[in-house]
C-alpha cells in the first residue's frame, strides 16, 4: 500500500520511523512538511529522508509543496499529520478535500478538520468510496474508534465520559499528590515537556472539548461544534480543592462528558471517587463508554506521544488495507 | 444550615440500598416485606426500570430506617426473596452529594448561598468545610447537600449552579453518584 505523508513533526516522524522499522507493507511515496516536499513513486528511503530533515530542517525540495505531493503523487492513502488549527482546520481541510477528490483514503491525527468539517468530509469520502479515519485524534494510542466501530458496533451508546487531556491530568495528579498550586504544577508540566509555552488550549479545556465534539459526531452524528460545549477549565482550581476532595476519598479530574439523552455536552473539573476507573495518573487518558448491551466499557492508555500516536495511525492504515484491499 | 447540631439519640439508623429484582407483579411488595419484618420502615423508594424491557429486571433504590443491629438480618431475608443487593449505604442521612466551591465565598455572602438551598424545603446543606488561605484570596469549601431523593437533589444542584454563576464561583460537581 502506498502512502503520502503530510507533516513531519513529532507525529509524522514517529509514523515514518515505525513504518521503516516494522515494515508493515506500507511504502511512502511522498513526504511534505510546511517548507518542502519530495515525491518518489518507487518509495522514499525513510531513514535518509529523516536524516536530511534533521540536518537541513527540510524533507525535500522547497519547490515541491504539500499540495503538489497530494495532487501529483502516486499513493493510496494520505497520512495527514500536520498540527491542529482549532479555528479554521486549515491547511489540513484543504489537503483532505484535495486527496478525497482524487479518491484517496485519508488517515489523520489532526483534530481541526474532524471537529470543524466532520459532515462535509465524511459525506465526501463516502461519495468517493474511500475511508476517512482519525483514530489518533482522540485518546492517542487508545483504540477508541475501533472499539466503537467494531467491538461495540451492535450497541446503542448512551453516554461517554473521559479524561481526554494529558496535560490537565498531569497537573491535577501533581496538585493532588504534592499539594502543589496550579501554577507550580503547570511549571512542572512545562519542564517535563507536557505543556506548551501557551497552555491555554489545554488548561481551559478546549483540547478536551474538541475531542468531545469529534466523539459526539462520530457516535451520534450530532452536528456538535466546539461552541456547543459547556466549558470550564482547571486554571482556577486551588490546592485546597484537591485536599478537600481527598478528605472525602475523592479527587478532581477534568472530565469530558456527552449524554445526548440529557442534552449534556460538557468539559469541567469534577469530583470523582479515587477508585473510579477514570481516575488515571499522570498524562494518561481514559474513556468510559456507556452502552445498552455491554454496559460500561473503560479504556485507558497513552493519550499522546510520537510512537503512541503512530500506533493509532498505522492501525488505521492497515484497517483500510484489510477492508478496502481490492482497490488499494 | 442544619449540620451544626447532631443529636445522637437515634437508635434507628437510616440505610440506603440499591436492589435488583425480577420485574413481575407482586415481586416488589414481596421483596420489601422483610423490611417491616425486622421492624424497619421505608422512607423512599426510587424505581429505575430498565428501558430494555426484555431484561425483566427492576432496579430499585430504597431508603429505610431500621433499629440498629438489624441490617444483617434484613440482608439475609432479602437474599432469601431472590433480591440482589447491589449497594448498601449506611449513612444516616438520605440522599447526599458533595460539591466543591471556589471563589470569594465570604464576600459573596456564604450564608445566602446556603440559604438558597435550605429554603427549598426539599434539600439542605448539611456540612461545610472551608479553607481561607488569606484575605482577598479565593477560598475553597467542600459543601455536602442532602435531599430526599434524586430529583430533589438535581433540583438543588441546579439552584447551586445558578447561584455559583451569579456570584462568579467555580462549582465542582461530582461525577456520577458520589454519596
Amino acid at each position: 500500500m502506498k502512502a503520502a505523508l503530510i507533516g513531519l513533526g513529532s507525529v509524522g516522524r514517529g509514523v515514518a520511523e515505525m513504518i521503516a522499522k516494522k515494515d508493515p507493507g506500507i511504502t511512502i511515496t511522498g513526504i511534505a512538511d510546511s517548507k518542502s516536499g519530495c515525491i518518489c513513486d518507487e518509495g522514499i528511503d525513510i531513514a535518509a529522508a529523516l536524516e536530511y530533515k534533521k540536518r537541513t530542517g527540510m524533507c525535500g525540495e522547497p519547490a515541491i509543496s504539500a499540495m503538489d505531493v497530494i495532487k501529483k503523487g502516486d499513493y493510496d492513502v494520505l497520512i495527514e499529520v500536520t498540527p491542529t488549527n482549532a479555528l479554521t482546520g486549515e491547511p489540513a481541510i484543504g489537503y483532505i478535500r484535495a486527496a478525497l477528490a482524487k479518491k484517496k483514503h485519508i488517515v489523520t491525527s489532526n483534530k481541526g478538520p474532524i471537529a470543524l468539517a466532520y459532515r462535509e468530509l465524511t459525506t465526501f469520502a463516502q461519495k468517493k468510496g474511500v475511508a476517512l479515519r482519525y483514530e489518533a485524534t482522540v485518546g492517542g494510542a487508545i483504540p477508541i474508534m475501533h472499539t466503537l466501530e467494531n467491538g461495540l458496533s451492535g450497541n446503542k451508546i448512551i453516554a461517554i465520559y473521559g479524561v481526554l487531556n494529558g496535560t490537565c491530568n498531569y497537573i491535577l495528579t501533581r496538585m493532588a499528590a504534592e499539594g502543589l498550586t496550579y501554577e507550580q504544577a503547570l511549571m512542572e508540566a512545562r519542564e517535563m515537556g507536557y505543556a506548551e509555552a501557551d497552555p491555554t488550549y489545554d488548561v481551559k479545556g478546549i483540547d478536551a472539548a474538541i475531542k468531545l465534539v469529534i466523539l459526539s459526531n462520530t457516535i451520534w452524528d450530532s452536528g456538535a461544534k466546539l461552541a456547543d460545549v459547556d466549558l470550564t477549565g482547571i486554571d482556577l482550581l486551588t490546592p485546597d480543592a484537591l485536599r478537600l476532595a481527598e478528605e472525602g476519598d475523592c479527587t478532581i479530574r477534568l472530565i469530558a462528558e456527552a449524554i445526548p439523552g440529557k442534552k449534556i455536552l460538557r468539559v469541567s473539573p469534577r469530583l470523582i471517587e479515587k477508585n473510579h476507573p477514570l481516575v488515571v495518573e499522570g498524562t494518561l487518558n481514559a474513556l468510559t463508554i456507556e452502552t445498552d448491551m455491554a454496559k460500561d466499557i473503560t479504556l485507558t492508555g497513552r493519550g499522546a506521544g510520537s510512537i503512541e500516536t503512530a500506533s493509532a495511525i498505522i492501525g488505521d492504515i492497515l484497517y483500510i488495507r484489510d477492508h478496502y484491499g481490492k482497490r488499494a | 444550615m442544619s449540620g451544626s447540631i447532631l443529636v445522637e439519640k437515634v437508635v434507628r439508623v437510616q440505610v440506603s440500598m440499591k436492589l435488583e429484582m425480577k420485574d413481575s407483579p407482586g415481586q416488589l411488595v414481596a421483596a420489601l416485606k422483610p423490611i417491616s419484618d425486622v421492624g424497619g420502615n421505608i422512607i423512599a423508594v426510587i424505581h429505575h426500570r430498565d428501558p430494555d424491557s426484555s431484561h425483566h429486571m427492576l432496579n430499585v433504590q430504597i431508603v429505610l430506617a431500621l433499629p440498629e443491629g438489624r441490617l444483617d438480618k434484613l440482608v439475609a431475608l432479602l437474599k432469601e426473596q431472590g433480591v440482589h443487593i447491589q449497594r448498601i449505604g449506611k449513612e444516616r442521612l438520605l440522599y447526599k452529594r458533595t460539591v466543591v466551591l471556589i471563589g470569594h465565598l465570604m464576600h459573596t455572602d456564604l450564608s445566602d448561598t446556603v440559604d438558597q438551598i435550605d429554603s427549598t424545603g426539599f434539600a439542605e446543606v448539611c456540612e461545610i468545610s472551608m479553607s481561607m488561605p488569606a484575605i482577598n484570596e479565593r477560598s475553597t469549601s467542600r459543601v455536602t447537600i442532602k435531599a430526599t431523593n434524586r430529583a430533589d437533589m438535581d433540583a438543588a444542584l441546579a439552584i447551586l449552579r445558578r447561584v455559583a454563576q451569579q456570584k462568579s464561583l467555580l462549582l465542582i460537581e461530582p461525577l456520577g453518584e458520589i454519596v
